[in-house]
């Protein structure tokens, strides 16, 4: 399978993985021929490689519990990189992209940041952060595009704040970071803005060492990078991905979250009567849109999985916007239902590396969206559906812009 | 039966808080603390068997 050349004449020439979406909260079309093919079928990526779709949920399930079989070492040269970006990628190196018991130690210094009390404790903030956003909105009147004005800042915001990043700089980062997680992002576009945010970054916390301020970073500096226990490339490597993670999916999955309500009516309806679905809504939401699209890791050893007979060093993505409709796991999968109150999704992932900001996301889902319901009741689309610009393949999904009026 | 949790294996996903708060926490550190072990009745068995699959690192068991 890590076999990159393909005979021109080869017509049983696998799908492509990954590919773009029509609607923005649906799986792209084409997806429906690797189920057909079974939980675990063949795909071929941007550069030839053929690697293992695992779109079954059991399955997906079984290879993000079992980091030892299933590697996320992203330096190894048999870490599948389904973009261009994910090879630029390699050199940014933080807990994301290695195994146990490298990636335990970082992870447990930020466990403490993350946990369901702490997010609680900021619930407040987001909530006041929330409104000043939508008076705003209100101030300025019709019509609104809410991936600048509402979807985008949130998320940025509160990460700042936690973090201890200047949001004065946020333009900045915003741009990079949306080169980074673009599907579209070439090798040396990628390269170039992990490059840029990186300097960015040891220059902050370099200030930071000389001024320290009460966010996460300097709780880092503080007690990891004083005594040793991370070096400034390593600090930089997790500054970077909690920059970069905590505000584009979030603030993608806001946006298309608005979206995906708004073109569900009677769900929308249902969540407006009984204010007491958010959860259970939001947690929904995060199934249907599956924003991150899939991930990818490597075979350590000969093994089986969904039937099929994997080797080692073969790459595999598990899909997630796959498994998340799959009809065994979820009945009536592909309908969207806000009182479903199914949590088994994966699109936080499964196993060690399932999202740590997962519940801040959560938070501030749920605020987002029930604020904008209910102070803006007659919130509907100004354009017409087809014409919202959709995401890239192979990066964050979502919608690049969202022009609403009330 | 009773509830057993390894912090060295958990990962504070926190996904046992959302899914039982009445049966887990989390400490200061961040790792699952069990709020109460004992599990009696085939209805909250099952219940704490979804909330144990949900478990991201698999921190979590019921024991005899």
């Amino acid at each position: 399978m890590t076999d990159t050349t393909r005979a021109a004449s080869d017509d049983r020439r696998p799908p492509a993985y990954p590919q773009a979406r029509g609607c923005p909260f649906q799986p792209p079309s084409g997806y429906d021929r690797y189920r057909e093919e079974g939980p675990v079928s063949a795909v071929e990526l941007y550069d030839g490689r053929r690697v293992w779709a695992v779109s079954g949920h059991a399955e997906a399930r079984q290879v993000l519990l079992d980091a030892a079989t299933f590697s996320s070492d992203r330096v190894h040269r048999d870490y599948p990189a389904t973009a261009p970006r994910f090879e630029s990628a390699r050199k940014v190196k933080n807990f994301i992209g290695m195994d146990p018991p490298e990636h335990t130690v970082q992870r447990r210094m930020l466990l403490s940041t993350f946990t369901v009390k702490k997010v609680q404790a900021l619930r407040p903030g987001i909530q006041r952060l929330v409104d000043e956003l939508v008076d705003a909105i209100e101030a300025k009147g019709p019509v609104a595009d809410l991936v600048p004005d509402f979807a985008l800042p949130v998320p940025s915001i509160v990460i700042c704040e936690l973090l201890g990043v200047p949001y004065a700089d946020h333009t900045f980062f915003e741009q990079q970071s949306r080169r980074v997680v673009t599907g579209s992002t070439t090798l040396e576009d990628s390269a170039d803005a992990f490059a840029q945010l990186s300097s960015y970054l040891d220059e902050l916390i370099r200030r930071k060492e000389r001024e320290p301020g009460d966010g996460l970073l300097d709780t880092l500096i503080a007690e990891q990078l004083a005594v040793g226990a991370l070096s400034r490339r390593e600090l930089v490597d997790i500054a970077l991905l909690l920059l970069v993670a905590g505000h584009e999916t979030t603030a993608s999955a806001i946006a298309l979250g608005v979206l995906t309500l708004l073109k569900h009516p009677d769900q929308l309806a249902a969540l407006r009567d009984n204010p007491d679905l958010l959860p259970t809504a939001v947690e929904e939401l995060l199934r249907y849109m599956a924003i991150a699209d899939g991930v990818a890791r490597f075979a350590t050893t000969d093994t089986e999985l969904g039937g099929q007979r994997i080797k080692a060093g073969d790459g595999v993505v598990v899909v997630i916007s796959t498994a998340n409709r799959d009809e065994a796991a979820f009945p009536a999968a592909g309908s969207f239902d806000v009182a479903r109150g199914a949590r088994h999704h994966i699109s936080f992932g499964h196993g060690v590396h399932q999202c740590i900001g997962q519940n801040l996301a959560r938070a501030e889902l749920e605020i987002a969206l029930s604020t904008l319901l209910r102070r803006l009741p007659g919130l509907r689309l100004a354009v017409p559906e087809t014409e919202l610009p959709v995401k890239e393949a192979g990066g964050v999904q979502g919608v690049w812009k969202l022009p609403v009026t009330w | 039966m009773r509830i057993t949790a390894d912090t060295g294996r958990c990962l504070g996903a926190g996904q046992c808080v959302l899914s039982a708060p009445d049966r887990f926490d989390q400490s200061t550190e961040g790792t699952v603390l069990v709020l109460t072990p004992s599990v009696e009745g085939e209805a909250e068995e099952a219940r704490l068997r979804e909330t144990i699959a949900l478990c991201p690192s698999q921190a979590i068991a019921l024991e005899a």
